[in-house]
């Protein structure tokens, strides 16, 4: 059940993956990311992660793409015009090599990888408090809050009409 | 649930969704479908940090994720506050209009 | 350190109550110049330095009456938690030392001071500026108490810049006038160049003792080997150091250019500071290291040619000057001599006598001559002098008790202290010929001054005569008490007094019954050749004069020292900056290594220029190169250490 589960939520992930990058129409290429990111959740949580999962659902299918429809509707965006831009396929040809390159690298890696006897995992959301709030990380989870902060006056200041 | 192919196939996974997104940063001449391929790409390191923290069985990818939620959340913001901007200036999105920083 | 905290505070009190004045001054003395008078800021001055004389005179019998004053009592710091410097091995606490030669100076200091600052009073009254000038005033007392008070060289040091920094202040006090404040300026300026082999003094005396406080150094100074004649030791590089900052203090040959010109000041700076305290600190300092020179017989040697030499130079030039301030000035720098040529002799006790009674009776022929300027209205130069006799008889009286005190006529002052300068320099018939003969001069130039003064008819114009008139009796009382001193501080034997600070047993000298008769003689013998050519037969001056010209030349134009550091500095210094440093040097090294860097900059800039496309596009090709770099070097190097 989780095997057919996990693989019916990858095999969406990547669909949807290429309707955001294959549209022209930005409001699908946002419709197609929530996609991916709910099905993305599904993987976390089939990994022991449900934390992770629902603050990929809140956070990011959430808030995050909640934001960008909203700045897709308001600037009344058409779809753009045929053609990639300057270079576009090239660079991309060179890119998407790189990647792969990346790709045979790592499947030579993990194809070598003896899968060893899963570690005891607990990612509950009572250990992730425990770590995040332990001295370890407390004063980069405050820190963390500063930049969400700064964040917001900085996209205030520079979506003002009139500066 | 815990079979070990998962961790292999989710790296795999993540690997894939980074490729597709960098493709679409390359391709697409949309500002706001650019922003949304990087948030693909992130998502895809996303995917690699928890799938290692899996396998290595601490929470410290976990935490990591935690963080880039937390950065992505303020770039989407900043991001999309100077797509605002540029719009208002330019009155297009498309990303080859914005080339005046050039040496 | 003493169980009673009000002696040990004592001896701060007496530094600390001239720097209050000045504090008060400077800060409120627009507050205080409301007055109508304006009188209040001054007699505040007065009254802070009177007070410290007070001060220092019940330190110095208190303290004399307790058993182991002799020594030397260290003072250390009251009420504070820290030292003035700690660094490693390097403390110096603010310690004052009090003995017999800082207890002699500092009465000599605080009295002196106390006597011009009531002169000041009188001969400042028409000067606009007077809080200004008694705030310099206070401030230049309390850094000469602290000079000769400090327990350590670096506390002497603090004063000693500050007495020069007071100087160069007072020097160019009337700052709108030029020649005053080049004058200050040119004071600084020679006095830097000693100060700087002060401290390089000061940087082997602590590699040689570990401590720069006094009291160790006259300890342990006797421990070294002693150095033979032209023999480079440290003990004779730290000296001659030493000296270098001692001869631009004490103004002598080479360095005696800025104290002639200082004279811009008013009289009564020229009185306190370049004849009676600032100018000895030189010999003070001689003499407070004394037992460290005494190690060094090349530094004895330097020490006594040049105070002899520049005792003759100055003497030789102070006869053919005009100007009535110029004269005493160079008898200043001609006693100085004097006094450098007895501690140079060994005779450090009586290097610090001279200095006492010099002190009376230069203060007092300084003040005379102010007293005298007074009544001329501003005019010094002595050919427009003559016959004041009788209009300023006070001063007429005191000065002629100056001048007879100068010329070592007993049983005045200068006479026993000069007595023994000559009996010091005895077993150097070279020097002694030339002590005897300065001492000749001496008596010369200033009964000359004395006659063209007071003597003759008057020569200023009718207008002139008058104005004349005697100075109020702010002025004329501290001359009265400096005539006193002149004539009666000789009495006091201060080498006696001062022996045991320099570790030496007391110089054993001749009793040569013929010396005072000679230095007598030599004094009078001076007078009556002044007396010849000046009022009885002045038509011999001339005469005179034909076949002495060259010379007479040479002492008008002061020995070309002048002309010779002008040369200096405007060719070698300026022309070799000019020429040099800046066409060459700044403009062709410095310049092209930073136009070099900045053209190199630009090129390195114009090679990557065109990576900056501006498209987003190229951009990201370039970042996703370097990490597909950085994570391909991981993952390879994750598959080399597997197993």
């Amino acid at each position: 059940m989780d095997q057919v589960l996990f693989y019916a939520a990858a095999a969406l992930a990547l669909v949807s993956a290429l309707v955001v990058i294959g549209q022209k129409n930005p409001i699908y290429s946002a419709f197609g990311l929530i996609v991916t990111l709910c099905s993305l959740s599904v993987i976390f949580g089939l990994l022991g992660s449900p934390f992770i999962a629902a603050l990929q659902v809140i956070v990011y299918a959430g808030a995050i793409m909640v934001l960008f429809l909203f700045v897709l509707m308001l600037l009344n965006v058409r779809s753009e015009q045929d053609a990639p831009g300057r270079g576009g396929r090239t660079l991309g040809a060179i890119a998407v090599a790189l990647v792969a390159l990346l790709v045979a690298q790592a499947g030579a890696v993990l194809v070598r990888a003896e899968p060893g006897p899963a570690p005891a995992f607990d990612a509950s959301t009572q250990r992730m408090a425990e770590i995040l709030f332990s001295p370890q990380f407390l004063y980069v989870f405050e820190a963390t809050s500063i930049l969400i902060l700064a964040a917001l006056v900085g996209a205030i200041a520079l979506a003002k009409k009139d500066f | 649930m815990d079979h070990p192919s998962f961790v292999h196939h989710a790296v795999l996974l993540s690997l894939a969704l980074f490729g597709l997104g960098t493709l679409g940063v390359f391709l697409r001449r949309n500002v706001i479908t650019v922003l949304m391929s990087i948030e693909l790409m992130l998502n895809g390191a996303n995917l690699a940090f928890v799938a290692f923290s899996r396998a290595a069985g601490t929470l410290d990818g976990q935490v990591l994720v935690f963080f880039v939620m937390v950065v992505a959340a303020a770039e989407a913001a900043v991001g999309l506050a100077i797509v605002i901007a540029l719009h208002r200036h330019k009155d297009t999105l498309d990303i080859d209009a914005f080339n005046v920083m050039k040496g | 350190m003493f169980e009673d905290p009000v002696l040990n505070v004592l001896p701060f009190a007496v530094l600390l109550l001239p720097l209050g004045g000045f504090i008060v001054l400077a800060l409120f003395g627009d507050w205080i110049k409301k007055d109508e008078e304006e009188q209040g800021a001054c007699w505040l001055a007065c009254a802070t330095v009177v007070s410290a004389f007070a001060l220092a005179v019940f330190t110095t019998v208190r303290l004399y009456g307790l058993a182991s004053g002799a020594e030397g009592l260290r003072f250390s710091q009251p009420y504070l938690g820290f030292e003035w410097i700690a660094v490693g091995s390097f403390r110096v606490p603010i310690n004052l030392l009090i003995d017999p030669l800082s207890s002699v100076m500092m009465l000599v200091v605080s009295g002196i001071s106390a006597v011009i600052h009531v002169y000041s009073v009188g001969y400042m009254a028409h000067d606009e500026d007077k809080v200004r000038f008694f705030s310099y005033m206070n401030l230049f007392v309390f850094f000469m108490l602290l000079l000769v008070m400090g327990g350590s060289l670096p506390l002497l040091f603090v004063g000693w810049e500050g007495v020069g920094l007071c100087s160069y202040l007072l020097i160019g006090f009337w700052y709108r006038k030029d020649s005053a404040s080049a004058a200050g300026l040119k004071a600084f300026v020679v006095n830097r160049i000693g100060d700087a082999g002060l401290i390089l003094g000061m940087i082997f005396i602590f590699h040689a003792f570990g401590s720069l406080d006094l009291v160790d150094i006259a300890d342990n100074a006797g421990a070294l080997a002693p150095e033979a004649l032209w023999q480079w030791g440290p003990v004779t590089i730290a000296c001659l150091l030493l000296f270098l900052g001692a001869i631009g203090k004490s103004a002598q040959i080479p360095l005696h250019v800025w104290l002639p010109d200082a004279m811009e000041g008013p009289t009564p700076v020229s009185a306190l500071i370049h004849a009676a305290t600032m100018v000895t600190a030189g010999v003070y300092l001689v003499a407070r290291l004394g037992p460290l020179f005494h190690q060094s017989e090349t530094a004895m040697l330097v020490v006594a040619v040049t105070g002899a030499v520049t005792a003759l130079m100055a003497g030789t030039i102070a006869i053919v000057q005009t100007d009535i301030k110029r004269v005493l000035a160079y008898s200043t720098v001609s006693q100085l001599g004097f006094m450098f040529l007895a501690a140079g002799m060994g005779a450090f006790g009586v290097a610090v006598f001279h200095l006492y009674t010099h002190a009376f009776f230069k203060a007092l022929l300084f003040l005379g001559s102010g007293s005298v300027i007074h009544a001329m209205s501003g005019e010094q130069d002595m050919r427009r002098m003559g016959g004041l006799r009788k209009k300023v008889p006070w001063t007429y009286v005191t000065f002629l008790i100056g001048t007879l005190a100068i010329a070592g006529i007993p049983p005045l002052a200068g006479f026993f202290s000069k007595d023994e300068i000559l009996l010091s320099a005895l077993h150097n018939p070279t020097l002694f010929g030339i002590a005897l003969f300065t001492a000749l001069l001496t008596a010369a130039y200033m009964a000359r001054l004395l006659f063209l003064t007071f003597f003759g008819e008057f020569r200023g114009g009718h207008d002139a005569e008058h104005h004349l008139h005697e100075s109020p009796w702010s002025m004329l009382v501290p001359l009265v008490l400096l005539a006193l001193g002149s004539i009666g501080a000789g009495f006091l034997k201060v080498p006696h007094v001062v022996q045991s600070v320099f570790r030496l047993p007391e110089p054993h000298l001749p009793h040569v019954a013929w010396l005072p008769a000679v230095a007598t003689l030599t004094g009078v013998v001076g007078i009556l050749i002044a007396w010849y050519l000046y009022l009885a037969m002045p038509e011999l001056r001339g005469s005179l004069a034909q076949p002495l010209r060259p010379a007479l030349r040479v002492f008008a134009a002061k020995y070309f020292f002048d002309h010779v550091y002008d040369g200096f500095v405007r060719h070698v210094v300026i022309g070799g900056s000019d020429r040099l440093l800046w066409k060459r040097v700044d403009e062709g090294v410095i310049d092209g290594a930073v136009n070099g860097a900045g053209s190199l900059t630009r090129a390195f800039a114009e090679t990557l220029r065109p990576v900056q496309t501006g498209f987003v596009r190229h951009y990201v090709l370039l970042v996703l190169a370097g990490a597909v770099a950085v994570v391909y070097y991981l993952l390879a190097s994750a598959e080399r250490l597997a197993p």
